[in-house]
């Protein structure tokens, strides 16, 4: 198989020592991130973003995918332990997670957890290594209008999918595409929505933007819901993780329903919490004692980290084929790549073959390192949860602040930080979704550039964009998502008509 | 505005819905603002798509979009968005980070890091002195030895650092 001997070029590319080490680092910084309250996942990559412009493009993308596969397992110590979410999808691992920590089977359920996590993510990978190339491939024909049609698919799905009111959401990617526009624009050469202030010449950067959205708002709403944690003490010993993982074979069914899960919403954006419910959902659904559910079952903490990894690695496929990121993180590490000056997008499969495969087989290795790190050192990142929160508090803040400075040493930046700090406080209490936000903000000028020249290419008609199969195809395919609400209450209703009153009422 | 808000909760706090409705005009205001912009300097068709021809349709969505949510804000129950005890650990937070930034300008990140960790942990903490001292002569200490001397990213230094020679 070609793709099995680039795989193994990129085994090559990841194995030497440095690129091992950083991916030790990435790791044990990306259990920090993800075990500490206000540094996410795309915060976390975020802040270290602008130290790694020095870097070696591949070595730089290994230390920060290793951030994010250490994000993911921190995100499940806290929801085990402390019953505290790290990222929206581990919501689903509290409801089975928490109440075994509660009965003294912690060490159990972080071992299924992070074992599941990393047959999850190690499905994603699989899918991306045989996927991606073809999906690239694919993509190499296309033109403007196909490729704002795949933009425009991204953003429909994430309206379709997502579980917030759906005007939220659209308020959210609007957003996002005036931020983007702010500042030069790069075709006609003029100054967009700058008022006259030279502050804004330079335009909105994303990296400030998230670490305002996901850090300062994250401590802000930490302060409000109390300082002190109170968390379920772990001690994981060899006996306990041998004891779990001679008992997964038995849920092997599960494990493979959530990856496909995982895998199917994965590359569609935005669908990693979706895929960690639907995942616990058919898991009760199909289970022989449903009831157990909810009380600390090792089957409902498996199925949602199955799904939730397998989702969160998947996201990377469209990113790297396509240049479409599939989830905050995923946008965050694209933006990165741009810095780099590597062009995401189809002709990287072509162009960076080393780079490209070099990332995949160190998504292998990551989370390799990744498991047996967490699994070794779960006492340590749960003993940073108890360090008291008015010490954690300044230092993340401060951390935040450098990171916003450093990404054009420019003073104002932090104080756009803090706004948006601030603005991130109010849109996560009002349900206004942050991950639209960022992902517009990213893609905005490639997708206008991308709209621009279907346009131009036909004298300004919208026809173009239901020009051949392939681009009328993809427009179908966002209405349709972008519809999926309004459509599925209509087949709800035409099935049910004594039911009209939950199908009325929209999810929110 | 919050009379039911205040009969099914005990704790009084911000009503939820003047919220709503203010982020709402505010993000109207915005696409306003954008759209203004936009058309002032050419949102049409000039041999090709004008520089204002994006924006101002995404101006029109958001302006949309934000109606909606204002409607639905104006239509939902009302319920508390923050009660004023949460509002005041907020702003206790919040307040300081405001100046730590507001002294980046004149001292230089490390003095105010210094400061605002001082700070920070004697207002919300209940520390001990030397743990409070400790912490606030380490953390400058330890950000300019991996930012200026590992990885060599200058970070803004006041007269403190100048007097030192930096």
């Amino acid at each position: 198989m070609d793709n099995l001997s680039q795989l193994m070029m990129g085994f090559q590319v990841a194995l030497t020592w440095q690129n091992v080490a950083f991916m030790v680092i990435g790791v044990l910084l990306g259990i920090v991130v993800g075990v500490l309250p206000g540094l996410g996942g795309p915060n976390g990559v975020a802040i270290l973003l602008p130290l790694t412009f020095g870097m070696d493009p591949t070595s730089a993308i290994i230390l920060l995918s290793s951030i994010y596969w250490g994000a993911l397992f921190g995100g499940a110590i806290t929801s085990i332990l402390f019953n505290i979410p790290g990222e929206a999808w581990s919501v689903a691992t509290t409801f089975d997670g928490y109440p075994m920590a509660q009965q003294g089977r912690a060490g159990e359920a972080l071992t299924a957890a992070f074992t599941a996590s990393f047959i999850g993510a190690l499905a994603g990978v699989v899918l991306i290594t045989f996927v991606a190339p073809l999906v690239a491939r694919f993509a190499l024909r296309f033109g403007p209008a196909e490729f704002f049609g795949v933009f425009f698919l991204t953003f429909c799905s994430f309206v379709g999918m997502g579980r917030e009111n759906k005007a939220k959401i659209v308020v959210s990617l609007s957003l996002g595409f005036l931020l983007a526009a702010v500042g030069l624009d790069t075709i006609s050469g003029d100054l967009r929505m700058t008022f006259g202030q030279s502050e804004l010449m330079k335009g909105f950067d994303f990296l400030v933007v998230v670490i305002g959205l996901f850090g300062v708002s994250e401590i802000l709403l930490t302060i409000e819901e109390g300082l002190h944690f109170k968390g379920k003490r772990a001690a994981i010993d060899l006996a306990v993780v041998l004891r779990t993982w001679a008992s997964l074979p038995r849920y092997w069914l599960t494990l493979v329903r959530s990856s496909i899960v995982g895998m199917w919403m994965g590359v569609t954006p935005g669908g990693a919490i979706a895929a960690s419910f639907m995942g616990y959902g058919l898991a009760k659904r199909f289970s022989k004692t449903p009831e157990r559910f909810g009380k600390g079952a090792v089957e409902g903490v498996l199925a949602p980290e199955t799904a939730a990894h397998a989702a969160g690695t998947s996201a990377l496929l469209p990113m790297l084929a396509l240049g479409i990121p599939g989830s905050a993180t995923a946008a965050v590490l694209l933006g990165g790549l741009l810095i780099w000056g590597l062009q995401p997008g189809p002709l990287l499969f072509v162009e960076k073959k080393e780079f490209v495969w070099g990332l995949i087989a160190s998504m292998y290795l990551g989370n390799v390192a990744g498991l047996i790190i967490v699994l070794a050192t779960v006492p340590v990142f749960a003993a940073i949860m108890r360090i008291p929160f008015a010490l954690v508090a300044p230092l993340i803040l401060i951390i935040c602040a450098i990171g916003a400075y450093t990404v054009e040493s420019n003073q104002f930046d932090i104080w756009q930080m803090l706004v948006f700090g601030l603005v991130g406080y109010v849109f996560k209490k009002l349900d206004y979704p942050l991950a639209p936000l960022v992902l517009a903000l990213v893609l905005g000028d490639r997708a206008e550039d991308a709209f621009r020249q279907a346009l131009l290419g036909s004298g300004g008609s919208l026809s173009v964009f239901f020009a051949n199969p392939l681009v009328s195809t993809l427009m179908v395919l966002a209405l349709t998502l972008l519809f999926w609400g309004p459509l599925s209450d209509l087949l709800v209703r035409l099935r049910g008509r004594g039911a009209t009153k939950s199908a009325v009422s929209t999810p929110t | 505005m919050t009379p039911n808000a205040e009969e099914a909760l005990p704790e009084p706090g911000l009503s939820r819905r003047v919220v709503e409705v203010v982020v709402a005009l505010i993000l109207m205001g915005l696409a306003g603002l954008a759209l203004w912009d936009s058309y002032g300097r050419g949102a049409g068709w000039d041999g090709g798509p004008e520089n204002g021809f994006f924006p101002a349709r995404v101006g029109w969505i958001l302006l949309v979009a934000a109606g909606f949510a204002l409607i639905a804000a104006l239509r939902r129950a009302d319920e508390v968005f923050v009660t004023y005890g949460q509002l005041r650990q907020v702003g206790q937070v919040f307040a300081p980070l405001f100046v730590f930034v507001l002294l980046i300008k004149f001292v230089g990140i490390y003095v105010a890091s210094a400061l605002f960790m001082a700070g920070f942990m004697a207002m919300m903490g209940s520390f001990r002195w030397w743990q409070i001292g400790l912490a606030a002569v380490l953390t400058p200490l330890v950000t300019f030895w991996v930012f200026e001397l590992q990885f060599r990213v200058p970070l803004p230094k006041g007269p403190f650092e100048a007097a030192l020679g930096y």
